[in-house]
């Protein structure tokens, strides 16, 4: 007898799957392994929102069976900043893309993280501009080709862990979606993190970019993450940048304490107005 | 909403700190911002009094930013605005659209400025009002209100606030330079006599509601995230379950005749008028902001010399109250209509009064007002045809 | 599961085994189970389903340890395991 409802289905907009995503995608994958850390976390599911903005990765709110918002290229940030102060009982996830968060959002991304907001992020990293067909972006490393870089990436890439880091996160990780538990663990430790959290979660995109760089399916390049994934944790974000084919240095980069934006602002309030605060 | 720490008397005060003041006594409870003149002082006055009422200021790395975390907090549950002028008016464009598609109730204020660009900062303009109707992508219908004093200001804040609660979408103050930075007179009435209008709740429970199912009215009930409904809002074409249906144009139909019709169709509430002397006038002075303010001093001139000239000033801008100019085209000789640009709401007017009146703009730059003679001038020769 | 020798704590010992469920309309055959078991319990079916991928099938179903993997990086929620205990039999 073949089932009917997987078990994750009670956290899932089951009548919206199939998803969109591609045969060989790993944004599947960042959301089960999300969704397995939900369950373990022991939040309010009620009290939990999604914040997508747009791109493949974007789609994620859409399919996550939680209070979710899908916002516009690159605000998703910005929204759950407002969202997070606005009801601070709220544990804010923002799931988005490399280009979404780190181009056109990049500019709330550090600002956020600048204030340690309490929020977590996790940014799937796939090289490129997926949904519009396979384009170059700020992560895309040197010589990578894409669509818009056909004789190969001449920009350097962004390496998001060390901007997280340098921008004053107070979680910083990043795993391949091969590596499941060790992603599912940091995504708990993660949304158990009181400040801005950034998970990066590295994906393969076949049908895009893949596929230019020789990695034609999805397995090819979960085989090319087991062959070249080095788990370091504690290693100096700065030193954690992704080359074309080079290694990919897994682990949990920081994790540190540091007053959120709204600790900081209860106390610098209540010293700076006594009772005439709220 | 507490309304705890609200203001009431009278007070000699700046428009923008009218401003400020009339969204807290509507019960705003969250401000993002970035710096811009002549915008600022709502900001700052934000900055301050937030913390005293309970509420929260955030400043932004810039106006995408503020209009997203304004969007973000009304979802929260909390009454949502920012301030701005030209530059970030056009920045805020994006999620305006965003605020629209996703029915988002909150309020956007822009003083104007002198454009385009950089313009003149600090100077006065009403050079984006047709930007107010059209400045996001795609279709749709919005409200914008335009005060001509500071006591106005305070006043329209939160009627912006209350039709953004009642008709669930972005509301936008179309105030300029002039109003924002002069200080006059502002009565503010004791809390108790101010109406607010609550936000609309579903009252249904979370398996039968449908968050984008409209009442009657066509607005639908909303919720708050963290209410336990878990719904799902995107800025896609999307059903009334809140999902996206972007194949074809079958759930696009429904989605923009309504998010158009709940204003076309309740025009008569939205719209506000103040009308003069328009029993028996030849000539019509149609105006809004400063221009119109500006106006009356020669619209009296004009009237000692016998010239039967009336006021329409437009409180609403948008919707555009098209069937009180069609109206009037039919009984009087011209328009005049002075404002701070190069023929933007004479465009409506002429649209409205096809050819039945003659419309005569008086237009300005911007970077100061109206001088009267050039009202006066326009004005006799409206009643000159 | 078979062990070549009795452990000494054999009696108190549970192995967990799972039984694998497979949603084969979901799948869209990229092939993570099937490379990634460690138990090489799962294998490419002839069989397509309707979207024309084909779904995997248990080949092996005793050498499941109810690890999850499979679970875990299906990218289409399209496998779960059914965790059960069974005794370990000694060759």
């Amino acid at each position: 007898m073949e089932p009917e409802r997987h078990p994750m289905d009670d956290l899932l907009r089951e009548d919206r799957l199939p998803h969109i995503w591609c045969s060989g995608c790993g944004i599947g994958t960042a959301v089960t392994c999300f969704i397995s850390a939900l369950l373990k976390s022991g939040l309010d599911l009620d009290k939990v929102a999604v914040v997508s903005g747009i791109g493949c990765t974007g789609r994620v709110a859409g399919y996550i069976k939680l209070d979710s918002f899908h916002t516009t290229h690159g605000r998703a940030i910005a929204f759950a900043t407002g969202l997070k102060l606005a009801n601070p009982e709220l544990k804010v996830v923002i799931f988005s893309g490399d280009g979404d968060l780190i181009a056109i959002g990049g500019n709330h991304f550090i600002h956020a993280a600048r204030r340690n907001i309490d929020m977590t992020v996790i940014c799937v990293n796939n090289f490129n501009y997926g949904m519009t067909g396979g384009q170059v972006g700020p992560t895309t490393p040197v010589g990578a080709r894409t669509t818009t870089s056909p004789y190969g990436c001449f920009e350097h890439p962004f390496n998001i862990p060390y901007l997280a880091a340098a921008s004053g996160a107070v979680y910083v990780a990043r795993w391949t979606m091969l590596h499941v538990r060790r992603l599912e663990r940091s995504i708990g430790e993660a949304l158990a993190k009181r400040g801005f959290s950034l998970v990066e979660v590295i994906a393969p995109c076949p049908t895009n970019y893949g596929r230019r760089q020789r990695r034609r399916t999805g397995l090819d390049s979960l085989k090319y993450y087991h062959q070249k994934g080095v788990i370091k944790h504690g290693a100096n974000p700065r030193d954690v940048d992704i080359d074309l084919d080079g290694e990919i240095i897994e682990g949990v980069f920081v994790d540190i304490e540091k007053p959120t934006f709204s600790d900081f602002c209860q106390e610098g309030l209540s010293r700076a107005m006594g009772n005439r605060g709220p | 909403m507490s309304r705890r720490g609200a203001l009431s008397g009278e007070f000699f005060m700046m428009g923008d700190i009218a401003c400020a003041e009339g969204a807290i006594s509507a019960g705003c409870r969250f401000f993002a911002g970035y710096p811009i003149t002549p915008a600022t002082e709502v900001a700052e006055r934000m900055s301050r009094r937030m913390p005293e009422v309970g509420g929260t200021y955030i400043q932004m790395e810039d106006e995408l930013a503020s209009m997203a975390a304004v969007l973000g907090a009304s979802w929260g549950g909390v009454k949502a605005m920012t301030a701005t002028s030209g530059p970030g008016f056009s920045l805020m464009m994006e999620n305006l659209g965003l605020g629209i598609m996703t029915e988002t109730p909150c309020v956007l204020v822009n003083v104007q400025r002198a454009g385009p660009s950089t313009g003149l900062p600090t100077l006065a303009g009403q050079g984006d009002m047709m930007q107010a109707r059209w400045g996001t992508h795609g279709l749709y219908e919005i409200i914008a209100l335009a005060p001509s004093s500071p006591q106005e200001l305070f006043d329209l804040t939160i009627r912006a606030f209350n039709l953004s609660e009642k008709y669930r979408l972005p509301v936008l103050v179309m105030t300029d330079a002039e109003v924002g930075h002069m200080t006059e007179k502002v009565v503010i009435p004791p809390p108790e006599e101010i109406e607010l209008y609550p936000r609309r709740l579903a009252t249904v429970p979370p398996e039968e509601y449908l968050p984008f199912k409209p009442d009657e009215d066509l607005v639908p009930p909303m919720v708050n995230f963290g209410q336990g409904y878990r719904i799902h809002a995107t800025g896609l074409t999307h059903d009334e379950r809140g999902y996206p249906d972007t194949a074809d144009d079958s759930a696009q139909w429904p989605l923009i005749q309504r998010l158009i019709d709940k204003i076309r169709l309740n025009k008569h509430d939205i719209i506000q008028l103040e009308e003069d002397g328009l029993e028996d006038a030849e000539v019509v002075v149609c105006s809004y902001g400063i221009a119109a303010r500006t106006a009356l001093w020669p619209m009296e001139l004009a009237r000692k010399e016998g010239i039967k000239v009336g006021l329409l000033r437009l409180i609403t801008v948008w919707p555009f109250p098209e069937e009180r100019v069609r109206e009037l085209a039919g009984k009087v000789k011209a328009f005049v209509v002075p404002e701070l640009n190069w023929g933007q709401i004479a465009l409506e007017v002429e649209r409205c009064a096809a050819g039945r009146a003659e419309v005569i703009l008086v237009p300005h730059p911007g970077g100061g007002v109206h001088k009267p003679e050039r009202v006066l001038e326009a004005i006799r020769k409206a009643a000159r045809r | 599961m078979r062990y070549w020798r009795k452990p000494l704590d054999i009696e108190g010992l549970k192995i967990p085994r799972g039984n694998i469920q497979i949603l084969k309309e979901r799948c869209k055959g990229c092939g993570f189970c099937v490379e990634f078991c460690p138990q090489h319990v799962l294998e490419v079916s002839e069989e397509f389903n309707s979207k024309g991928y084909h779904p995997p099938y248990v080949k092996d179903g005793d050498g499941c340890v109810s690890c999850g993997l499979c679970e875990m990086l299906c990218p289409e929620f399209a496998i779960y395991r059914l965790e059960e205990e069974r005794e370990v039999q000694v060759l």
